[in-house]
């Protein structure tokens, strides 16, 4: 049977999968720590992706709801016990979207250049309310010393101040942050949002109200990043206004394009490519004392990305697929100017 | 708040707008002329502030004291810059999405910054006003305004009528206005686009140098100074409209008086009063106040 790269995805994912359980076995605590947080990152990016890839509305300001979970989740849990987790999370989830429903309503009013910039204002001045304000502690943020708890009936089936517990936590919300947008952008209403992003005019001709389909996305992705935030603030137990700052909307949308925009397992790859790049180039024990300047390697593989691999990572199969029936075409061409 | 308090406010908001104009004006070109989003133009106004720090030493060695002078070289030295990164890294930008643009120039930026730190160090450094701006003008009894900030007005105006002159009266300016409306046409009717993108992406490095130099003596020189100013100015060319210079210049004194205010008025809610400017003019106008012309 032929390699057929279309059967990658689905290959990829299980492998992923099954990598990423066998991982704890395998490797060191802090590789496990550092992978509980890329795998966070990866939801994040995951719920822009739908905007992204699925919709085509580029986010610049996507933080504000990743920061906007971390901060409720931290505020409203109680003080000296551990919160429930169901409902805390909940919480979290359901600030967030609201949020996004608030913003969402006004920018999508908004296309282009103007989208991204507004996203942009939008998620600066959450920031600049949790920095400025006492609400959340201003700049020094705020804590969340307990962490959460699931108790069924008087039994604790697992304990989130185990590192390895969390991480695995973690890993099933990936997966099921994963399946469910798998399956949303197949439904009718992915479809709908992928002809949005392709010609919204003649979608609204269609008869789609393309505005509440977009405002759906919106809030969706909003909700999804408010996963992301929640893990956040539970796994470190501490929450800032960086959470929320335009380098951290920056980095989630590095993640999406650098995996490749239009493809769900590329922003998990994006995650994972970003941090570990990052890991790399400031460790002292490969890149000696230029390892402080990481940021230069950084910056410049970045611009490297860009020029050479426009669909990004992922986007790769993708290219030699292109290059492979071009070539085929031009040898049958030339195949028929013989005869 | 009494006359003398007021009047320096004013004249606060006025210089801030004025200064973002020049950098805003740089970017609004960019945006409206090469439709290219260039996050790296808050490193350029950051790159003129080090130079106005670093080549006074030079200067100074060289050819004695001169402020105007460390201004004209440092001016040079970014428009060959702005010249060379445009054939380097912006020439191949135009054709890719706003996606890629965000993510190069976002490279860009951290090697900007890792440079600035392995050539400057990371410390805030002070950059002293020439002699002959040094001194203060008293408002009241006890109010005085320095007489700096009037120059930084004072230069941010001049550039402003030099740009005016240049876009309306010149052949340069008109092929810049024609390469806004369209593209094709200009390149169809025999003029050299490349060229001219070059040119227009020299210019606005050029004036978001002049702004950071001028600004550094009363802003000090700082590590990630461009990334704020960077924000500021995308608000700018928003609520302005895109590729409108016109729209950025009421919409940098509207920025300024706005930013100026709020510190004064709500000091708690001073960052957020700026995004709620730029949220309800979008609300009222979603391309902005003007648009590109």
């Amino acid at each position: 049977m032929r390699f057929r790269f279309a059967r990658l995805p689905m290959a990829f994912a299980l492998f992923a999968l099954v990598a990423l359980a066998a991982l704890p076995w395998l490797a060191t605590p802090y590789m496990v720590d550092l992978t509980t947080k890329i795998m966070i990152m990866a939801i994040f990016a995951l719920s822009l992706e739908l905007l992204v890839g699925g919709t085509g509305l580029v986010s610049f300001g996507h933080a504000a709801y990743f920061g906007v979970a971390a901060y409720a989740a931290a505020l409203l849990a109680p003080k000296y016990d551990a919160a429930s987790l169901p409902l805390l999370f909940a919480i979290a989830v359901l600030a967030a979207g609201a949020y996004a429903l608030v913003v969402g309503a006004l920018v999508l009013r908004t296309r282009g250049i103007y989208f991204i910039m507004v996203t942009l204002a939008f998620a600066q001045m959450a920031y600049y309310i949790f920095h400025d304000t006492k609400v959340g502690g201003g700049s020094d943020g705020v804590y969340l010393n307990i962490k959460p708890e699931l108790t069924i009936l008087g039994w604790k089936p697992f304990n989130l101040d185990n590192g390895l517990h969390f991480y695995f936590f973690t890993l099933v919300l990936l997966a099921a942050v994963f399946v469910f947008l798998t399956l949303l952008l197949r439904s009718r209403f992915g479809c709908a949002l992928a002809g949005i992003r392709v010609n919204e005019t003649r979608m609204r001709a269609a008869g789609f109200p393309t505005y509440s389909y977009k405002l759906a996305a919106f809030v969706l992705a909003g909700m999804l990043a408010g996963v992301a935030g929640f893990l956040f603030a539970a796994k470190d137990g501490f929450v800032n206004p960086e959470l929320l700052s335009w380098h951290q909307s920056g980095a989630v949308l590095l993640m999406v394009i650098l995996g490749g925009a239009g493809r769900l397992h590329g922003a998990v790859v994006g995650a994972f490519a970003l941090t570990l790049l990052q890991e790399a180039f400031a460790s002292e024990a490969i890149f000696g004392s230029f390892a402080k300047h990481w940021q230069l390697l950084l910056g410049a593989t970045i611009i490297l990305a860009v020029a050479l691999l426009p669909e990004g990572l992922t986007g790769v199969a993708d290219e030699i697929r292109a290059w492979r029936l071009r070539r085929r075409d031009a040898g049958q061409s030339a195949g028929a100017t013989d005869a | 708040m009494d006359l003398a308090t007021f009047l320096i406010q004013c004249l606060n908001a006025i210089q801030y707008g004025l200064l973002l104009f020049l950098v805003a004006s740089g970017l609004t070109l960019i945006f409206g002329i090469m439709g290219v989003i260039n996050l790296a133009h808050g490193s350029f106004y950051m790159m003129g502030a080090y130079f106005a720090y670093g080549l006074a030493p030079f200067v100074a060695a060289w050819f004695g004291e001169s402020f105007v002078l460390t201004l004209v070289l440092g001016l040079a030295l970014a428009v060959l810059i702005g010249y060379a990164l445009e054939w380097a890294f912006f020439s191949f930008l135009y054709r890719r999405e706003h996606l890629q643009q965000v993510l190069m120039t976002y490279g860009l930026i951290l090697v900007f910054e890792e440079l600035r730190s392995i050539l400057a160090g990371n410390d805030v450094h002070g950059v002293n006003a020439p002699a002959w701006l040094a001194g203060s003008i008293p408002l009241s009894d006890l109010m005085t305004y320095p007489v700096y900030r009037l120059f930084i007005s004072a230069v941010c105006v001049a550039t402003g009528l030099v740009l005016y002159v240049v876009i309306r009266q010149t052949r340069l300016g008109m092929m810049i206005r024609a390469g806004a409306s369209n593209r094709e046409m200009v390149q169809s009717l025999g003029i050299n686009i490349r060229l001219l993108y070059r040119i227009v992406f020299a210019a606005g490095v050029g004036l978001a140098a002049l702004a950071g130099m001028i600004a550094a003596p009363v802003s000090t020189v700082y590590p990630n100074m461009g990334s704020q100013v960077l924000i500021i100015c995308f608000v700018v060319v928003v609520i302005g409209g895109i590729g409108s210079i016109r729209g950025a210049l009421v919409a940098s004194l509207l920025v300024g008086i706005v930013d100026t205010f709020g510190k004064v008025l709500f000091p708690e809610g001073a960052g957020v009063v700026v995004y709620l400017l730029m949220a309800v003019i979008l609300l009222w106008r979603p391309e902005g106040l003007f648009r590109s012309g």
